[in-house]
């Protein structure tokens, strides 16, 4: 140890409140900053506060709200925020971890780069634990596709998830991807990676045992991604151009190698903790390493600083990629592909042998502490000595709580043409070619979805993606959803739907749900009114997710997903994107979303359409394209039946009766109907179904066709077996009732003896399998969103 | 009788690597062993497996640099002396590389990664491959590749043909081998093809992605069971 003062370094530029604000840093929290020291900090000190209490580090804005998430669970092996991701125990002595992450700043920017290093940034999170990624999902938002500048980044996003992943070798199973104006400026790219672990052999992320070693493993450090993490944490405008160096670059063939090195070395024992460098590179590694040593030692204090571990680092020995990098840009590099590794105290030669082998670099750069501080050297000099707790997130990291004040929407509900003067075929077509409705297969086909011989359904053809786990009979369900119109309409309901559509979806393969992860996408929260939606949707996911015994065990906030162009500045809806995992006992018996056998009954379960407090087609994708309104609230949707059917649909898969089961989700009933047919290219069968309005309803055929209320299942069974799934149903107090028939290949449906719908399933098929396509291609398309 | 042995090398970046190994160790009659690509025993396989993936980043050009491993060198050798070899996808690239089987992958026709089922016709049935399959039989396997459209000198061309080395081509369901069945721009729908001595095959499609019906399809067991039986018949 030693007793010189951290020096900065010639070339620095002196460091005072103006700079810190250039930093993002507020006023009150630099005040802070040199309570903490003592002193006023170096410029190297600066960097690092200024990114470990930035909003994407810190969730200073957001932590006190998602502390009233349901975060425990007795599934659960680590509690939400305590590792790297969340950790549901599956039985058989393994455990499954995931998480969802943004990368929307860098994507805006850079769509191919930072999709990439979204993806590779997930999927580290995974491997850090000790567990091998099995599975990639995400979740994409863009403006309507007739702008140049939105093809652009659609093409350049998905090419960078696609690259990246497949090379990685990890499939990617399921997804959405929906266009709105208000993600023009501000696309959204939210990657989630699923892995598997054995109980036990779970890697921590942290720094204990004095003496230890530090490690830096993987990738040199670069120039890239310096204050990535800072520029996540504020809107996009026209400068953001010139943040493009704030992008880092992907290199998944060396992701590849770390992960097999990683997982190699992890296998030793040897390695005492391990943290993936993401946002705020090394410096955010050593700090949350270092603090959880400090939490996990129960702990002294020494002259007001937690003491138990810490870490001394000398960044001379860091490999880099360029000559003359300073201490503050080795600190906050965020280049990609590395990973901070504490290893036993005489057992680095043998971790470094492995990362040899994997022609990785891996490089011991200092030693585990017990004084509490983060102390880094460069050049012989200390130029940061900071303690760790108060710099990281639980620790002394701010904690706001930023007023809310609810602005309603100006949106309307417009006077509805009459049914008899509505073309309802050529609406069915127009809906199943709309680019929210639309087939993704321009994009899934783009990714790698079955490499490591798991995925036990075809990529968009299915509820949720379904993964066999080799060596046992189960497998699991996956899914990613949010429809964002609901959450902005009705920001509470709207999270509740998030996660009930999410968990439907799960249970209608059959399997149980058993955990969230959330990523949620909101505009900047000094604004009250975001700040409303913010805390609205985030109790009202709790809601759901206490319901369904779903907890939620890791996520992510990303605000100021803002856009300015000019004077305006619009904010993107309030997106909180819900990622969920659920557990199939038995592979054998999952059930797929499209129709499969001729002559099957179809039935429907679910609410009955009418409830008192809503218009029918509110916030559905029908009166957004045919009348161009939004409505004035999210569907009709009950919780307490939303959680019946879940678990009747779970009952019906466990006695075999369903032969499909398809929710009723986007475009209503009627495109849940045809999806039932066309989805699955290998396996199109029509159907003939016959619907009936009630009588003195207020609502009609254009509600009964294309509502979006919730909690709806359309599923096909053998005939014998109706009447005892209808029995199921009743006595889950469900409606359910006989609709149709499948088989043939023509797609007719009738309302009250009224046909408004008989095509070929070819003409549907072509239609949902080819709108996307057009829209990409087609330069000149006015009017197709 | 010892089991068949089928030696998967694993190169940085491939990661079809133990797809392959799960789908050799559940035949009755074989095993796999994985060998690192900077080794130069083949640790007397009976069957050489190179596997799909990226080796190497696919930087430089797909399966550019694979083919200077100690690993290759042998197997190189190996084939030389008639050792049976499997290429698949990235393999198959790598082969071309090393000059094992003729010509070269362009990009895909639409510039993109394409990954779904397509339906392949078993158009030579009388390899050491393919023994198990009827000729012409249409068959379903998926394929996962930015790079599988095959091209070749006209020369070269006529010789896959005349020789019969075309063992797979892109058809659609029917067996109609058309333009809108081939996925990547292949000329004349090829998909795989083998050597004139009959024992290096190289095929872009994945067939080890397709040997387990909850995974969709079963019609790649037969390409496996075939080298295994195969191989037990020369045994004898």
């Amino acid at each position: 140890m030693t007793k010189s003062k951290p020096e900065s370094q010639a070339i620095e530029p002196e460091v005072n409140l103006d700079l810190a604000k250039s930093h993002g840093l507020l006023e009150e929290e630099y005040e802070k900053v040199l309570e903490i020291l003592g002193r006023t900090p170096t410029y190297t000190e600066l960097g690092i506060f200024s990114v470990m209490w930035s909003e994407h580090c810190s969730y200073k804005n957001s932590i006190a709200l998602l502390k009233q998430l349901p975060r425990s669970g007795k599934r659960l092996l680590a509690d939400a925020g305590e590792e790297n991701a969340g950790l549901v125990d599956i039985g058989d002595g393994l455990a499954v971890a995931f998480k969802i992450e943004s990368h929307n700043h860098p994507s805006a920017v850079e769509p191919y780069q930072g999709a990439a290093t979204g993806v590779g940034g997930i999927q580290r999170d995974i491997f850090t634990m000790g567990a091998r990624p099995i599975a990639s999902l995400n979740s994409l938002r863009f403006g309507p596709l007739t702008l140049p500048r939105v093809r652009y980044l659609l093409q350049g996003v998905v090419r960078g998830i696609g690259d990246y992943g497949n090379a990685f070798g990890v499939p990617t199973v399921a997804g959405e991807v929906y266009f709105d104006p208000c993600y023009t400026g501000n696309p959204l790219v939210n990657a989630m990676s699923v892995g598997l672990v054995e109980h036990g052999k779970v890697a921590r992320a942290v720094a204990k045992g004095e003496g230890n070693r530090v490690m830096i493993v993987g990738s040199s450090t670069g120039r890239d991604g310096i204050h990535g993490a800072t520029f996540a944490s504020e809107e996009i405008s026209e400068k953001s151009e010139a943040k493009r160096p704030s992008v880092q670059v992907g290199d998944p063939f060396t992701e590849k190698l770390l992960l097999e090195a990683t997982l190699e070395a992890i296998a030793t024992g040897f390695v005492v903790g391990i943290q993936d460098m993401g946002a705020a590179g090394l410096t955010c590694s050593c700090s949350e390493m270092s603090a959880k040593g400090i939490e996990q030692s129960g702990g002294g204090e020494v002259n007001g600083v937690a003491t138990g571990s810490g870490m001394e680092i000398d960044l001379d020995l860091v490999p880099v990629r360029e000559n003359g990098m300073t201490a503050y840009e080795i600190m906050l590099s965020e280049s990609q592909e590395r990973m901070l590794i504490v290893a036993q105290k005489g057992r680095e030669g043998a971790l470094l042998e492995i990362f040899k082998k994997w022609e990785l670099e891996a490089v011991v750069i200092g030693a585990v502490t017990t004084d509490g501080f983060v102390r880094v050297r460069h050049h012989g000099k200390i130029v940061a000595e900071v303690p760790a707790v108060p710099l990281v997130l639980g620790g002394g990291a701010p904690v706001y709580i930023r007023e809310a004040v609810e602005k309603k929407p100006d949106v309307k509900f417009p006077v509805l043409a009459p049914d008899d003067e509505i073309d309802f075929e050529k609406e069915i077509l127009d809906l199943l070619g709309a680019p929210n409705i639309a087939s993704k297969r321009w994009v899934y086909e783009q990714y790698d979805s079955m490499v490591r011989t798991n995925s036990l359904t075809l990529a968009g053809a299915t509820d949720a993606a379904l993964i066999g786990i080799k060596g046992t009979a189960k497998a699991l369900a996956m899914k990613t959803d949010c429809n964002a119109r609901y959450v902005y309409l009705n920001p509470r309901k709207g999270g509740m739907i998030a996660v009930a559509e999410c968990a439907r979806n799960i249970a209608c393969t059959g399997a149980k749900p058993l955990g969230v992860t959330n990523c949620l996408n909101f505009g900047n929260p000094y604004k009250p009114e975001i700040y409303f939606q913010f805390r609205e949707a985030v109790l009202g996911m709790g809601e759901a997710c206490r319901k369904f015994d779903t907890p939620i065990t890791g996520g992510n906030v990303s605000f100021y997903n803002e856009s300015k162009s000019g004077d305006e500045v619009t904010a993107v809806y309030p997106t909180p994107v819900i990622g969920m995992i659920g557990l199939l006992d038995d592979a054998a018996l999952a059930v797929r979303s499209t129709f499969k056998h001729e002559g099957d009954a179809i039935l429907l379960i679910g609410l009955q359409l009418e409830t008192p407090d809503s218009e029918g087609l509110t916030g559905s994708e029908y009166l957004v394209r045919r009348y161009g309104e939004l409505g004035l609230d999210a569907p009709a949707f009950d919780l307490d039946a939303e959680k019946r059917l879940q678990d009747l649909l779970q009952l019906l898969a466990a006695k075999k009766y369903l032969r499909s089961a398809h929710d009723c989700s986007d475009g209503g009933l009627v495109t849940a109907l045809a999806e039932c047919s066309v989805m699955d290219e290998t396996l199109q069968l029509g159907f003939t179904a016959e619907l009936r309005t009630v009588l003195n309803s207020k609502f009609g055929v254009q509600e009964l066709l294309f509502s979006e209320a919730q909690g709806r299942v359309v599923v096909s069974v053998s005939p014998p077996d109706a009447d005892a799934v209808m029995r199921e149903a009743l006595a889950m107090n469900l409606p359910c009732i006989y609709i149709g028939t499948t088989g043939g290949n023509g797609c007719t449906l009738s309302v009250n003896g009224k046909e408004v719908l008989n095509a070929k399933v070819g003409l549907l098929s072509h239609r949902y399998f080819n709108a996307l396509d057009e829209s990409i291609n087609e330069v000149n398309s006015p009017g197709t969103l | 009788m010892s089991k068949i042995k089928f030696g998967i090398v694993v190169f940085p970046g491939s990661n079809c690597d133990h797809d392959g190994e799960v789908v050799c160790n559940a035949l009755p009659d074989a095993e796999a062993r994985l060998i690192w690509h900077r080794e130069s025993d083949l640790q007397q396989s009976d069957v050489i497996l190179l596997p799909g993936g990226f080796s190497y980043g696919d930087y430089l050009r797909t399966g550019a640099i694979a083919k200077f491993s100690p690993a290759m060198t042998e197997v190189v050798r190996f084939a030389g002396q008639g050792g049976l070899v499997l290429g698949i996808c990235n393999g198959f690239q790598i082969l071309q590389e090393s000059g094992l089987l003729e010509g070269a992958m362009m990009r895909n026709i639409n510039r993109k990664f394409i990954c779904k089922f397509v339906s392949l016709k078993v158009a030579n049935n009388n390899t050491l491959f393919t023994s198990g399959y009827g000729k012409d039989e249409v068959i379903r396997i998926p394929i996962a590749h930015g790079d599988g459209n095959f091209t070749a000198d006209a020369e070269t061309l006529r010789q896959l043909q005349e020789n019969n080395q075309v063992v797979f081509r892109y058809c659609d369901h029917t067996g109609d081998e058309s333009s809108e069945a081939n996925p990547n721009g292949s000329l004349y729908n090829i998909a795989g093809i083998i050597n004139r001595r009959g024992n290096v095959l190289g095929l872009m499609p994945h067939p080890e992605r397709a040997c387990d019906a909850l995974l969709g399809s079963t019609d790649g067991q037969k390409l496996f069971e075939s080298l295994v039986r195969n191989v037990v018949a020369e045994r004898l």
